[in-house]
């Protein structure tokens, strides 16, 4: 068990091109932390420097209070679970998971009740003799996780382990490795550019973009705060509504002379407002026309336009809505406003 | 392909395109063996039968005879090159030649492909620029060095200089780079040092690679005739393919022209690399589709 | 290489010893051997050699023989390429067209290739003996006296076919292999769009196959010029003569031979050239086929 530590990580390609900006975060002992971002925001160069097989062009980085920079991975203590699994083909199950410890000159008994007891906690006791193209996809998977528990290490690294499997399997997987992790207590670094893997699995969520920190925070600040307009249309399926606006006077005019207070100076602003913080009903203080409803059984969603820019609306199944003129609100508590030029929040 | 065309219903009329088809198959399949037949029926006949009568449609008995004087008669003056003794160096040819090729192909594409080397780019042109030129256009000079080195009349001189061109380099390259990244770097964590990863990971592998290659380089220095003509020229080291210029020169002679031998020692030479390549005709095509790309 | 390569500094270098080392004495040492003696002339006596300039290639260039022989080594080629390319295609198209059978055709089209080319020869030799030569006999059937190694035009006939037979299996190898690859759903989508077979084949199957008719195009006139010399010197006897013979059968009869190292090196050069040029015009080939796919 270890906290990691990073202090102004920074990696340059000897073509000049900087992937990764100087970066500091902290990760607390037990901890389960995502990586996300869209492809090339350098959350797997990061990851890759952690694990030792990218060198670090600048700062200082510790897994537990050992400096590691320049420590071979082998000898970080850390295990890694890879996006296409990495599976020797070659090897069986068994030889596959204790690969890691015969390197480490462990006894063959050890090895075996070490590989017995990572087999039982992933239900691959019965697969151990097979080769991994004997193996569907989840059990793959799950040896990939074995060779990455039975090592003990103090630190897990995931490079978006789950993105090869389909939909359903990602979903039951995602679960497993959460629980898996509780009951180990491992401090993890997990890389996705899947947003609902970050808000379901992580205690803490940073967001990258362009090798830069957007934000860091626990799932729900990232959901309800978004730091910047990146974060706000990155995170969340569908994402947060963004409306350029002007504001005067303290207040934002939507259309039907509607105001939202805001506490920001005159000028352009950018209104950010998640779908299901939008009411829609008679009452409701916004004329709003729906173009198309798209039917997902627990739930409605409604896309039309305000003020000439895409809306999208978030409603239950009950509320029975079709195309055509509606009025809609928009809860002043949920508003998130951002700097129009810098796309921070406010 | 036309199956789909035509209603199950219909009763399907006779294909004629599909009985030309396999016309032109089986006329294609006899101008390839009929050849070798004739080789393989006068094996079996006297000497004096087929000058007389040329090939037959009967199978002789002289079989055996014709086989014992091929093994173990020598034709030239030393009395050396019997036929197992060609046989022999004709495997140590082409076993040589296939594993020390594969041994330093292997070597050399590893150290191209998985290591940081400064100087990696000019090794690779260096390496890959021997793809250009054949022996055939270097052979006296390459000659004269064998002789220099002492290697003439020498396994070593036999083999060695034949290495010298970077197919096989080539082909484990390709293969190597079409390894996932993933691999190294999860057995890096593992705590593999490039000794380890090489052979615990990377050779086996590479097994099917190394058997088609080794398929593909057996035929290939087995075949070779140039080079063993102009380095061996004690019988002794003859190959079988070597000795074939003998056995010309020996039908050319004012005896009796042994034909039943000549055609057996011919036979020889033809059937180890033949039947290697049908038996294991999906890795040899393998092989050879991709290293050739 | 691999983005997590191996850091170590003397296993890399360990690693490509062998194959540098082999290469630079095996091959560039002999190339720029051969460049350099082909600006010296060697005295037949062994008296050492003195520097001629372009001498000995200004030599060749009026030499009428070694016209001829180019001549002779340009039809040669054409006539191999075409031959062994155009059956080749024709029996691959077939063999992809047939179900039953399939296997069996495709080893009995492919054996050949692992017969030596001087085997090949010897073969050729037997196949047109002048007294019971399947193959002499069938030609005085039709009143042609058919005399190899003695008639001009019989013994380069006779070098053709050897040489079209050797080379037709690897041709249909890579044909089929071509073919097998086009993936089904453009098959079947010619299959709606075409009524007729021989459409189909012209619009659709015969531009994906070719790539791998341009690159086999290059390994054909590779194999003509260099790898039939086992073909060539058997089917003559060793007794070049009047006999028909190609470029680099001329640089081993006049090195080899005729001890004359500065005028063989010469031609070494000029074929190295002649290759040189082919193989990048392979490349530049092997750079467009990475876009077809």
């Amino acid at each position: 068990m270890a906290q990691v530590s990073l202090q102004n990580i920074r990696k340059v390609y000897p073509n000049g091109y900087e992937a990764v900006v100087p970066t500091s975060f902290d990760i607390k002992d037990g901890e389960f932390v995502v990586l996300v971002g869209p492809s090339g925001c350098g959350k797997s160069t990061l990851l890759r420097m952690v694990a030792g097989l990218e060198d670090i062009s600048e700062g200082v980085l510790s897994i537990g209070d050992r400096n590691v920079n320049h420590v071979d991975p082998a000898d970080r203590d850390i295990a890694m679970v890879f996006q296409n699994y990495a599976l020797y083909p070659h090897m069986t199950v068994r030889k596959n998971i204790g690969y890691g410890l015969k390197n480490r000159k462990i006894a063959a008994s050890e090895i075996e009740a070490k590989v017995q007891v990572a087999a039982k906690m992933l239900n691959l006791t019965d697969f151990l003799e097979r080769k991994p193209s004997q193996l569907s996809g989840g059990q793959r998977q799950r040896v990939a996780m074995g060779r990455a528990v039975v090592r003990d290490p103090a630190l897990f690294l995931f490079d978006e382990p789950l993105s090869n499997l389909d939909a359903k399997l990602r979903h039951q997987m995602r679960i497993e490795i959460k629980a898996l992790q509780r009951r180990l207590g491992v401090t993890s670094i997990y890389v996705t550019h899947d947003q609902v893997e970050a808000m379901t699995m992580a205690d803490r969520i940073i967001v990258l973009n362009a090798g830069r920190i957007e934000q860091i925070g626990t799932p729900a600040e990232i959901y309800h705060r978004p730091a910047s307009t990146f974060v706000a249309s990155f995170m969340g399926a569908p994402p947060m509504n963004l409306l350029k606006a002007d504001c005067s006077e303290k207040r934002v005019i939507l259309k039907g002379n509607v105001a939202v207070t805001a506490n920001a100076a005159d000028g352009p602003i950018v209104l950010g407002i998640r779908p299901e913080d939008i009411e829609v009903g008679e009452a409701c203080d916004i004329p709003f026309t729906v173009d198309i409803v798209e039917e997902l059984g627990a739930h409605r969603l409604l896309h039309g336009q305000l003020d000439g820019q895409d809306l999208t609306i978030h409603v239950g199944k009950d509320v029975a809505v079709s195309a055509g003129p509606i009025r809609i609100s928009i809860n002043p508590d949920a508003v998130v406003l951002f700097d129009a030029e810098t796309g921070l929040a406010l | 392909m036309t199956d789909t065309t035509q209603l199950a219903i219909v009763k399907r009329p006779l294909r004629w395109g599909r009985v030309l088809d396999h016309l032109v198959l089986i006329l294609g399949a006899l101008f390839m063996l009929i050849p070798l037949l004739m080789v393989l029926q006068t094996t079996t006949t006297t000497d004096l039968e087929t000058i007389k009568n040329g090939p037959e449609l009967v199978i002789g008995d002289q079989f055996d005879d014709n086989f014992m004087s091929a093994m173990f008669q020598a034709s030239g003056f030393s009395g050396e090159n019997t036929g197992i003794q060609m046989l022999i160096n004709s495997l140590i040819l082409g076993i040589g030649f296939a594993l020390g090729k594969i041994a330093i192909g292997m070597m050399a594409a590893y150290a191209l492909v998985y290591f940081r080397l400064r100087f990696a780019t000019f090794a690779f042109w260096l390496i890959f620029t021997t793809l250009l030129l054949p022996l055939e256009v270097r052979i006296l000079p390459s000659y004269e060095i064998a002789q220099k080195l002492g290697l003439l009349n020498t396994y070593t001189g036999l083999i060695v200089p034949l290495i010298a061109s970077a197919t096989a380099t080539f082909f484990f390259r390709q293969f190597f780079r079409s390894v996932p990244e993933e691999l190294v770097e999860a057995a890096r964590i593992d705590g593999a040092g490039p000794v380890k990863f090489f052979i615990d990971i990377l050779v086996p592998l590479s097994q099917t690679m190394i058997a088609a290659m080794f398929i593909i380089m057996f035929v290939f220095g087995w075949n070779q005739y140039l080079w063993p003509t102009m380095v061996t020229t004690e019988e002794g080291m003859y190959t079988l393919v070597r000795g074939i210029k003998q056995l010309t020169q020996d039908l050319e002679g004012t005896n009796i022209p042994k034909y039943g031998r000549a055609n057996m020692l011919a036979l020889i030479a033809i059937l180890p690399p033949v039947l290697v390549v049908i038996f294991f005709q999906s890795w040899f095509v393998k092989g050879l589709t991709e290293s050739d790309k | 290489m691999k983005r997590a390569g191996f850091a170590t500094r003397w296993l890399p270098i360990l690693l490509l010893l062998p194959q540098l080392a082999i290469i630079a004495l095996f091959f560039y040492w002999p190339a720029a051997h051969a460049v350099q003696s082909s600006f010296y002339l060697e005295d037949p006596f062994g008296f050492g050699s003195s520097f001629v300039g372009f001498d000995n290639y200004t030599h060749l260039a009026g030499n009428s023989e070694y016209g001829r022989i180019a001549q002779f080594t340009l039809l040669f080629t054409v006539l191999v390429t075409f031959f062994s390319l155009a059956l080749a295609l024709l029996l691959a198209v077939k063999a992809d067209n047939v179900i039953r059978g399939a296997k069996m055709y495709r080893t009995l089209l492919m054996w050949v290739y692992a017969v030596a080319p001087p085997v090949a020869g010897f073969i050729g030799l037997l196949m047109f003996n002048q007294n019971w030569g399947p193959l002499a006999e069938l030609a005085k059937s039709f009143g042609w006296d058919f005399k190899l190694g003695v008639n001009f035009g019989d013994t380069a006939t006779a070098m053709v076919l050897v040489s079209v037979w050797k080379q037709v299996p690897v041709n249909f190898i890579f044909f089929l292999s071509g073919l097998q690859s086009i993936p089904k759903s453009v098959r079947e989508a010619a299959l709606i769009d075409a009524r007729s077979s021989f459409r189909r084949f012209w619009d659709v199957t015969f531009p994906l196959l070719a790539p791998t008719g341009f690159f086999l195009l290059i390994i054909n006139i590779t194999y003509a010029l260099f790898d039939t010399f086992g073909v060539v010197d058997v089917l003559v006897k060793g007794e070049p003569g009047n006999n028909p013979m190609t470029l680099v059968y001329k640089v081993y009869v006049d090195g080899f031979r005729g001890n004359d190292i500065g005028g063989s090196s010469a031609q070494s050069v000029i074929l190295m050239v002649l290759v040189l040029a082919l193989t990048i015009f392979q490349f530049r080939l092997v750079e467009r086929r990475i876009h077809y796919t």
